[in-house]
């Protein structure tokens, strides 16, 4: 098998490559921004006393998390339409990361706010913090800082994983690719271009949130955050 | 032109569509693991080269989407001259992506084993096969048992990215169907029902093998 590779042919079709980065950098973004938001609301009602919160927020969990997120897709792009409701691509590919990433870091933060110790509360009461006080200084920071490598592990999964959105025909990275390759017929060169920028992008999102951890939690967190590979959620 | 609509014998074609998702599963896990086991010794070897190499070879894996690994088996290979069919591509393609996956999952099971029962099986003469035989394998093996189980649910589920390529699996079985009946509502909740009737019972299975080896271990 002899072949040759023609990657100066893909420098030509630069511009399309790079609208699709930045398509694939706003949608991991937003989807981060809102879907971690989500998981810190619904990982508080969760763990909250027993009660029908508690089990919608757990049936909405495990539905989410044992159904692909191309179905998901699928079910937001093609099915919401039958219910009245018709959303452009982007918008589409939005809100099914939204609400993929928003099932996974509920889990994450849950696990992080049942490992806070019920003294901590306690002492916090003690210091005469009010209610607020103590849910953000002493559950929700503290709960946070102890998951954020495993949070951060899942915005990368995340962001990767926005490149199936190119199925329902959203204009981000990896549709760039395949356009490309249509206009150029070098299907070789260009996914191994483009796979070589997924990775980049990957390595720079994971470095941009250790610079967030150092600023939020200081440099023990960052530091795990920077070296830690993508977990896999069980 | 008269509409199907999503009935018994469209379902009956979604369950027979699943038996693919299965099989992929399968090829995926069996394949990944065996690639992915050896790429967890060579990263706690204790020769520093191997260790680099498979540390590497890990961080690009969990570095770069599945699609795109499924496009350069797919697409890529084929303008090399080497047409794949897409059961082979898919099969491929999943079987690398699980392997980056499960070596790393499996690494932290093997250094996990407590650094005492190196110790120990060095000071009775055993052999580094020896000691991986019948001394740390086992336990590791046991530690492992969990989050293995837990990643099986993920490849299911990202074995839907290969509908992408073309390979009739249960995703794409679903838009087949979308595409004759116009009813995507319907049709797609049915998949995911379907995805989730596979997963859930093997997320249960995980989460109950980690309460139960994590008692044991703590008696």
């Amino acid at each position: 098998m002899s072949y040759t590779f023609q990657f100066g042919v893909i420098a030509q079709y630069q511009n399309e490559i790079l609208a699709g980065i930045w398509m694939t950098i706003k949608l991991s973004v937003a989807s981060i921004i809102l879907g971690c938001a989500c998981g810190i609301v619904l990982a508080s009602v969760r763990s909250m006393k027993p009660g029908i919160g508690r089990i919608l927020v757990d049936a909405y969990v495990e539905i989410i998390r044992n159904t692909p997120f191309l179905v998901q897709l699928f079910i937001v792009y093609f099915g919401m339409p039958g219910l009245g409701i018709r959303v452009s691509a982007v918008t589409a590919a939005l809100i099914g990361m939204t609400i993929n990433l928003a099932a996974y870091s509920t889990e994450i933060i849950r696990a992080g706010i049942e490992s806070i110790h019920k003294s901590q509360i306690e002492a916090g009461e003690a210091l005469g913090f009010t209610r607020l006080q103590i849910y953000r200084h002493v559950i929700i920071m503290p709960a946070i800082a102890k998951v954020y490598p495993a949070l951060c592990s899942q915005f990368v999964l995340m962001m990767l994983a926005s490149s199936v959105c190119s199925a329902i025909s959203t204009n981000e990275l990896a549709a760039s690719a395949a356009f490309v390759e249509s206009q150029s017929f070098r299907s070789f060169e260009v996914y191994i271009v483009v796979t070589l920028i997924y990775l980049a992008l990957a390595l720079a999102l994971r470095g941009v949130l250790a610079m967030i951890g150092l600023w939020l939690f200081g440099r023990r967190v960052a530091r795990r955050t920077a070296v830690a590979l993508p977990e896999v959620q069980t | 032109m008269i509409l199907r609509t999503f009935g018994f014998s469209e379902f009956g074609f979604l369950v027979s569509a699943l038996l693919w998702t299965v099989v992929l599963t399968i090829i995926a896990l069996s394949g990944g693991g065996i690639v992915g086991f050896f790429i967890a010794l060579a990263r706690t070897s204790t020769h520093r080269w191997l260790r680099i190499v498979a540390a590497t070879y890990i961080q690009i894996i969990q570095g770069i989407p599945v699609l795109m690994i499924l496009f350069l088996s797919y697409y890529g290979l084929s303008l090399a001259g080497l047409q794949l069919p897409p059961l082979v591509a898919a099969g491929a393609s999943m079987t690398i992506y699980a392997s980056g996956y499960l070596a790393e999952i499996w690494r932290g099971c093997i250094q996990s084993v407590p650094k005492q029962q190196w110790e120990a099986s060095e000071s009775l003469a055993m052999t580094r096969t020896q000691q991986y035989r019948y001394v740390i394998l086992p336990q590791a093996l046991r530690i492992s048992l969990p989050s293995t189980v837990g990643f099986a649910v993920q490849v299911v589920k990202n074995t839907s990215i290969t509908s992408i390529i073309g390979f009739v699996e249960l995703a794409r079985a679903g838009q087949l169907i979308n595409n004759a009946t116009f009813q995507p509502f319907r049709v797609f909740i049915a998949v995911a029902a379907l995805y989730f009737v596979v997963c859930y019972p093997l997320s249960q299975l995980s989460r109950w093998l980690e309460r139960r080896l994590h008692a044991r271990s703590h008696r």
